[in-house]
């Protein structure tokens, strides 16, 4: 049998729906008493019913899962999936409800950045006060310093105090304190966000040296697909606080990024999806529906057409309309700008055609972003929102792209025109 | 089949956990949170650790001025203004350590959200920290003592002298007992930390720290109130500290028995309620 380094147990943690408690002990106790005396609970915002014992979200339900010595295992999911939640009880910041979590080793945990770093002090008192949170010792970091100075970059600011420093100093220093622990377990949350491509290599080659030669198991969480790929040998994605899908990274990411409820289907219903907060939402787009096809897959080289609708608050303002295309793992891939949109108030409608030629084969997402902008540029979000997927499929006219590989890009760009040729001698 | 060894068991149940095995391994981060909160303290300010000293000078100076020479509560025998030093840092010792171990959740929630580490550190560093500040002013304090035994003004320091570090130790805990019990229960509710600044400032009132309670006939010994005030467990531990130094007062062992008693009844109900908050805290800060 294996060695394993943590054991996740039936773990479930629930969080009471709206606000914990009363905000005040006056009003836990004035709540309390009107369900005493069966009356309407005065704290309560009109329309809201009385929060009864059923009334609680799972953050994580009944999860359970497994993670051997030296492993370097990623944790997927969108966002509320529970990963963060998953990550702290490990950490012991807070417990769970219900199950129990073995952890075999020490723990350095690193969510998110500068965990402890002081403001007024210098980085090097800093290195020394993280990683005494971290768990080491004064004799553990004086004989380390040196290496997580020179990881770090940071070396001739290391006397400056870090509310100099910018925000990717932080992390390049959190970050090399963090991995040079002596710790058998490492957990990563979203950490590398920050930094430059530079960086963020080194970061992982440093936590794959850690994990193979040292023997140190790593768990990291991320939407950058790209840098779970890179690191993770394994992957667990988690869905509603349960594991939808445990094995290999590239099938995990695949489970990721498909909404199963979304495939086969060419109506896709925005009216109810969440907005980014920049979007004024004066025009809010409703659906897209992709007319004339059966399934949302599609040959390469297939031109289909949809048709988009939204719904208009006046018909004053200019509406123009662009669509940002996203790979499978979530990179953006290019902008297609579709134009004017002509519209009044209430329902619009507008069809245009899509060329899927200008793609590579593979699962595809797009964003329909509804905008204006005036001669300076600057841009006035109406709407934004994940409105298409699908799949463009091989067909014969993809042969040009049999030989692909990743590093060509996701894009097939338009022929460039020869205007001129031929043999120089001449 | 070879058995799988466990370091850690993080278990669901929300019994009360204290980490005194981790606690143990916690000198260096104690010490590091120490310098941390001092060296933050007095990072760009002109004056730096001198701010410990202005700080009691000038609240002994309105003692002595308002209550000492107007309202006349002062001491007999011992100059008002080392009678009201003395008072000023042990209280200001003990409110300090109280003060700010109340925040420890919700002023520490950015780290404590993050990393664990035995919870314990945070007040117990949070309270040594405050003995810097203490050593500072009570410098100060043997500087007047020095000049004042000099000028022959009255000061009879004795044996008792030697009690000091169990004074200081006790009001310590004690500070940090109550500290604790109010951090465990603002994670959920905030009114509390309303009340602490001016609860603490009212409780200085029923110590003897602005006035001199022997020289007042309700409350010195054989008076009708002095039992109950005695119970203050703040005030025999101020006397004992102010008949040592200047010889002004006097001690009741009993009453000083007692203080200790409620002292570590505190202290333990404020460790268990700290611990048995801190697991979950998080969701509730």
């Amino acid at each position: 049998m294996e060695e394993l380094a943590i054991r996740v147990e039936h773990v479930s943690k629930e969080y009471r729906l709206g606000a914990i408690g009363g905000a005040t002990l006056k009003g836990e106790i004035q709540s309390k008493l009107a369900k005493l005396l069966k009356k309407e609970d005065p704290n309560l915002k009109i329309g809201e019913k009385a929060h009864g014992k059923n009334e609680r979200f799972l953050a994580l339900d009944d999860l359970s899962f497994d993670i051997k010595k030296g492993e370097t295992v990623g944790i997927i999911g969108r966002n509320g999936a529970g990963k963060s939640t998953i990550l702290k009880l490990i950490c012991r910041v807070t417990a769970p409800t219900k199950g129990n979590i073995y952890l075999n080793g020490r723990i350095t945990s690193m969510l998110e950045v500068g965990t402890g770093f002081h403001p007024e002090l210098t980085g090097r008192e800093n290195v020394y006060l993280n990683g005494a949170i971290l768990g080491m010792s004064k004799a553990e970091i004086d004989k380390k310093f040196d290496e997580i100075v020179e990881f770090s970059e940071v070396g001739q600011f290391i006397e400056t105090p870090v509310k100099r420093y910018s925000s990717g100093m932080k992390v390049k220093l959190a970050f090399a304190v963090a991995s040079h622990l002596d710790s058998e377990i490492m957990i990563m949350d979203e950490v590398l966000a920050v930094g430059d491509v530079a960086f963020q290599n080194k970061c992982i080659d440093r936590m794959k040296k850690v994990a193979e030669e040292e023997g140190r198991t790593i768990l990291y969480v991320s939407h950058n697909m790209q840098t779970v790929k890179s690191l993770c040998n394994r992957c667990i994605v988690l869905s509603r606080g349960q594991v939808a899908f445990e094995g290999e990274t590239e099938d995990a990411i695949a489970v990721y990024m498909q909404d199963e409820s979304l495939d086969n289907t060419t109506f896709f219903d925005t009216s109810d999806a969440k907005r980014h907060p920049k979007c004024n939402q004066r025009h809010l787009l409703q659906n897209l529906h992709m007319y004339e096809s059966k399934t949302n897959t599609v040959d390469y080289g297939d031109v289909f057409p949809f048709r988009i609708e939204w719904k208009s608050e006046n018909d004053t303002e200019r509406l123009l309309m662009k669509m940002v295309i996203n790979g499978i793992d979530a990179t953006p891939v290019g902008v297609i700008f579709g134009g004017e949109l002509k519209h009044k108030e209430g329902i619009n409608s507008a069809e245009f055609t899509f060329d899927t030629s200008y793609l590579v084969p593979g699962k595809y997402t797009v964003d329909i972003i509804l905008y204006d902008e005036d001669k300076s540029g600057s841009i006035m979000f109406y709407d934004r929102a994940t409105a298409l997927r699908f799949t463009v499929e091989h067909s014969e006219e993809s042969i040009k792209l049999k030989h692909w590989f990743k590093d060509w890009g996701n894009a097939v760009l338009p022929c460039i025109e020869q205007i001129n040729g031929g043999n120089k001698n001449v | 089949m070879e058995q799988q060894k466990w370091t850690t068991v993080v278990k669901s149940d929300s019994g009360i956990n204290m980490d005194l095995k981790g606690l143990k391994n916690c000198r260096d981060l104690i010490l590091l949170f120490v310098r941390r909160t001092f060296v933050a303290k007095y990072k760009q300010t002109v004056l730096g650790p001198a701010w410990a000293v202005i700080q009691p000078f000038f609240t002994t100076v309105v003692y002595s001025v308002f209550f000492g020479n107007i309202a006349g509560l002062g001491a007999s025998g011992v100059p008002n203004f080392i009678f009201y030093l003395s008072g000023t840092i042990v209280w200001t010792l003990f409110a300090n350590c109280l003060n700010e171990t109340s925040h420890t959740f919700t002023g520490n929630a950015g780290i404590l959200g993050k990393v664990y580490f035995p919870r314990l550190v945070m007040p117990i560093s949070t309270a040594v920290s405050q003995f810097i500040g203490f050593f500072i002013q009570f410098t100060f304090m043997l500087i007047f003592m020095v000049y004042y035994l000099i000028t022959d003004a009255g000061l009879k320091p004795n044996i008792y002298i030697l009690m000091f570090p169990l004074v200081l130790i006790q009001l310590a805990i004690l500070g940090m007992g109550f500290g604790m019990i109010i951090s465990a229960l603002t994670t959920k509710y905030r009114d509390l930390a309303m009340v602490v600044g001016f609860g603490v400032s009212l409780w200085s009132y029923c110590s003897p720290v602005a006035y001199d309670m022997f020289s007042r006939s309700q409350l010195a010994p054989g008076s009708t109130f002095y039992s109950i005030y005695m119970l203050n467990p703040v005030t025999p531990a101020i006397n004992i500290f102010r008949y040592g130094f200047l010889g002004s007062g006097d001690v009741d062992w009993l009453f000083y028995g007692i203080s200790w008693v409620t002292t570590a009844v505190v202290a333990v109900i404020g460790a268990l309620m700290f611990s048995k908050s801190e697991k979950t805290f998080m969701d509730t800060v």
